[in-house]
């Protein structure tokens, strides 16, 4: 075995992850942590400063209630999520989200990040729950607070360790093994709880684009399923895990649609002139109540977009041109006013893109788009697995102590398995918590973390015997590359691994072709989900022949490892759920219609961490009263 | 090659044990080449273009060139960002060019205080966060009975 040496650290609460819910989780649980004497530390796997999902930056916040003014409640924001997931989501947590997420909010703007208000001194809106924000450094300084905070309380913050899996004492999480991605050093953390916030999944599906476009995916390229794969090898029950998100956005690049379609009002088209939201609108009637509802649920919305596409209207077109037309028309008869207007349009467009995707800002100028002038391609992008955003994959977690729901074991966000919580990505059915709710879930967790290890927390029980195999099980590749990299003339083609690289493209091909991504036209069936299972059985036992040449391989060997168990836990959904109740994100073939009589019901799955036999189940929908 | 070193002005962070791009780059993507002392982004199909790398290069030795399989040549978005702004020059295929600046912060760096100035309170057991109610502006944390 590779001879790494081995370092544990010791702490109370342990927070695996370093973006926006983990940065959360640590400013408010070390709050908590120093009154009572206990220590918190952070894992992450890059720089705190641009680590996760935020690390561009973003252009605007995505959810503010605006409870203080009278603006929304959140029992309006549960509204909201319901219809959006087509009757699928966990109020308690959508609920508890919205209800802390102003503060979180608020908290930002003291840290520094520039909200955009109006004359009266009122936050600009982009949409109902959204705020525009200059928002290039969003990340940097929620982790400064977070950094501000650890420092303050005496915990500690260790960047570049890559977190691989659970410690388990029987059904009670006791910490987590990971490794330096620059040092020999293999780390074990023992705690008393764990938060996890590492993140969605991409490059699970197929992306758009093969060639050094691989990396420019909407979502970021280094959200590896960690989370989840986490959470299903501490054998925690898993929620809504069909329930991936198909975003719709400019093509190739995917620059955001958000300020287009809802600060300047702009239509999308196909290439015919048709607006399919308005062309398409009986469809809608096929999905009733949800169909009905505004704003239309984003899947439908993606829905409708993808029937003219199929039907050869592509390309589909965001009409800027004639939203900055239909803007000018209001300053028609003062020239000055409009020159400024235009100026003022013309800087908000580019900042959406130079904020938080640049590739958009890059794209448009290697194409000469002049967005006033002619219009811009959009498209679906690949499926991602994203439980803060439209999607709704994640943990089954315990709902608030305060409210009448069904689903409470005792602490909230803690998932089913003892001392283990999840936030962010991390956590399921609590969908649009986004940036801001993420942050204030990661706060929610920090706190009832810290009540756990008060009220209950014991000294870690971690079997050395069982980290020494973890250890030599998670070193393997790199001893597999050592042993047998020299038998061929080149490294890259040889019968006794396979590299990184190449094992990422099998399980992508499965996946777009077998489990409904951008080449099955997001379509699959119970007879595709069957063979794509076959196929990643096989995909699993070739998983531990992977090699790694260094660190930074090895990182890549277990970032595939987290994306086959998400990729499972998908196709097991999708196949245990006899419809099609998001014909935006998938579409079951064989099931093509909603059937609400059976199926309007959580899907969760667990996995028995000994055997790998997974449970499939039902869970009933709890509205909240009087909602 | 999405983000790209240029020869010429990269010093390597001056032998550092890591350089300003390796120690920022959220997908771990850029190393040193030790004997030439320049860094190199040693998986550019994996780049996400969020020129977290550019942005913080010392020698400004630092740029990205648009994902050759779906972007034409000849454009690039270039910025320079300082403590409370960040100036972006867009240059397009056409040669036409468009600047912009853009506010990042309203705090000096470093300054951000956890509890925001908020009023805090002890009690672990209620709903209310370490700052709440008072960075909610509410008297109370919501609740349904």
């Amino acid at each position: 075995m590779a001879n790494w040496e081995t370092v544990v650290v010791n702490t109370d609460l342990l927070i695996c992850g370093g973006g926006f819910s983990a940065c959360g989780a640590a400013t408010e649980a070390a709050y908590w942590a120093k009154k009572k004497g206990l220590k918190v530390t952070l894992v992450d796997k890059a720089a705190l400063d641009r680590s996760g999902a935020v690390a561009m930056g973003l252009s605007a916040i995505n959810q503010y209630v605006g409870i203080k003014d009278g603006e929304n409640t959140p029992e309006d924001y549960i509204r909201y999520v319901r219809s959006d997931l087509m009757g699928i989501s966990r109020e308690d947590l959508v609920y508890n989200i919205a209800r802390h997420v102003d503060s979180t909010v608020h908290l930002f703007e003291k840290w520094g990040l520039k909200i955009w208000k109006d004359e009266q001194g009122k936050y600009v809106h982009e949409g109902r729950w959204q705020l525009m924000i200059n928002g290039e450094s969003y990340k940097i300084i929620i982790a400064e607070a977070a950094k501000n905070a650890i420092a303050a309380a005496g915990g500690e913050i260790i960047e570049r360790v890559f977190i691989v899996e659970p410690l388990m004492d029987g059904n009670k999480c006791v910490g987590a093994v990971g490794f330096s991605t620059r040092e020999n050093k293999f780390y074990v953390f023992k705690a008393k709880a764990v938060i996890v916030g590492m993140g969605g999944a991409v490059h699970v599906f197929r992306p758009r684009s093969v060639g050094e476009g691989f990396g420019r995916s909407w979502y970021p390229p280094f959200n590896s399923g960690s989370s989840a794969y986490f959470t299903i090898k501490a054998g925690a029950e898993m929620t809504c895990q069909e329930v991936r998100f198909i975003p719709v956005r400019f093509k190739d690049a995917y620059g955001p649609v958000g300020a287009w379609f809802l600060l300047f009002k702009s239509r999308a088209v196909s290439a015919t002139g048709g607006d399919y939201m308005a062309v398409r609108k009986a469809e809608l009637e096929n999905w009733k109540p949800y169909g009905l509802v505004k704003p239309i649920p984003a899947n439908l919305r993606n829905y409708l977009g993808m029937l003219d596409t199929e039907q050869g209207l592509g390309p589909l077109y965001m009409e800027t041109d004639e939203a900055i037309q239909n803007i000018a028309a209001h300053y028609k008869d003062d020239p000055k006013a409009f020159k400024k207007k235009m100026k003022e349009l013309e800087s908000e467009a580019w900042e959406d893109f130079l904020d938080m995707t640049i590739s958009q800002a890059i794209l448009w100028a290697a194409q000469n788009v002049k967005p006033e002038e002619k219009h811009s391609e959009i498209a679906a992008c690949e499926p991602y697995f994203i439980g803060s955003h439209s999607g709704a994959s994640g943990a089954w977690v315990s709902g608030p102590e305060d409210l009448p729901t069904p689903y409470k074991w005792g602490y909230t966000n803690m998932t089913t398995v003892e001392a283990l919580f999840a936030v962010g990505d991390g956590s399921g059915a609590s969908s649009h918590k986004f940036s801001s709710g993420s942050h204030a879930e990661g706060r929610i967790a920090g706190k009832s973390a810290i009540k756990y290890i008060v009220e209950k927390g014991k000294e870690p029980k971690v079997d050395m015997a069982e980290v020494e195999k973890l250890k030599a099980k998670i070193l393997l590749p790199l001893d597999l590359w050592e042993k047998h990299s020299k038998e061929t003339t080149d490294p890259e083609v040889n019968t006794n691994y396979i590299v990184p690289r190449q094992f990422l493209h099998r399980l992508q091909k499965i996946m777009d072709e077998y489990a409904g991504g951008v080449i099955s036209g997001f379509k699959t069936s119970k007879a595709l989900c069957e063979r794509g299972l076959e196929l990643m059985a096989l995909l699993k036992e070739d998983s531990a022949k992977m090699a790694a040449r260094d660190h930074h391989e090895l990182m890549r060997v277990w970032e595939n490892n987290q994306r086959v168990y998400q990729a499972e836990a998908h196709i097991r959904s999708i196949l245990f759920r006899e419809e099609t109740r998001w014909p935006g994100y998938y579409f079951r073939a064989d099931k093509p219609k909603m059937d609400d009589a059976n199926w309007k019901c959580f899907v969760n799955c667990q996995m028995d961490p000994k055997t790998g036999q997974w449970k499939m189940m039902k869970r009933d929908i709890w509205t909240m009263p009087g909602v | 090659m999405p983000s790209y070193v240029i020869t010429e002005k990269c010093d390597g962070c001056k032998g550092q044990d890591k350089t300003a791009c390796m120690y920022i780059c959220p997908n771990d993507l850029m190393v040193l080449d030790k004997e030439k002392m320049k860094a190199y982004n040693r998986d550019p199909q994996m780049c996400w273009e969020c020129m977290c790398c550019v942005k913080i290069c010392p020698q400004q030795a630092m740029d990205v060139r648009g994902y050759a399989d779906f972007v034409p040549m000849g454009a690039s978005a270039t910025p320079l960002r300082g403590s409370e702004d960040i100036m972006w020059t867009v240059k397009f295929r056409d040669g036409s060019i468009k600047r912009f600046k853009f506010p990042t912060r309203t705090t000096p760096e470093g300054s951000a205080d956890p509890l925001g100035g908020f009023g805090t309170h002890d009690d672990l057991n209620s709903q209310a966060l370490a700052t709440e109610p008072a960075s909610l502006g509410l008297k109370e944390v919501p609740t349904k009975k």
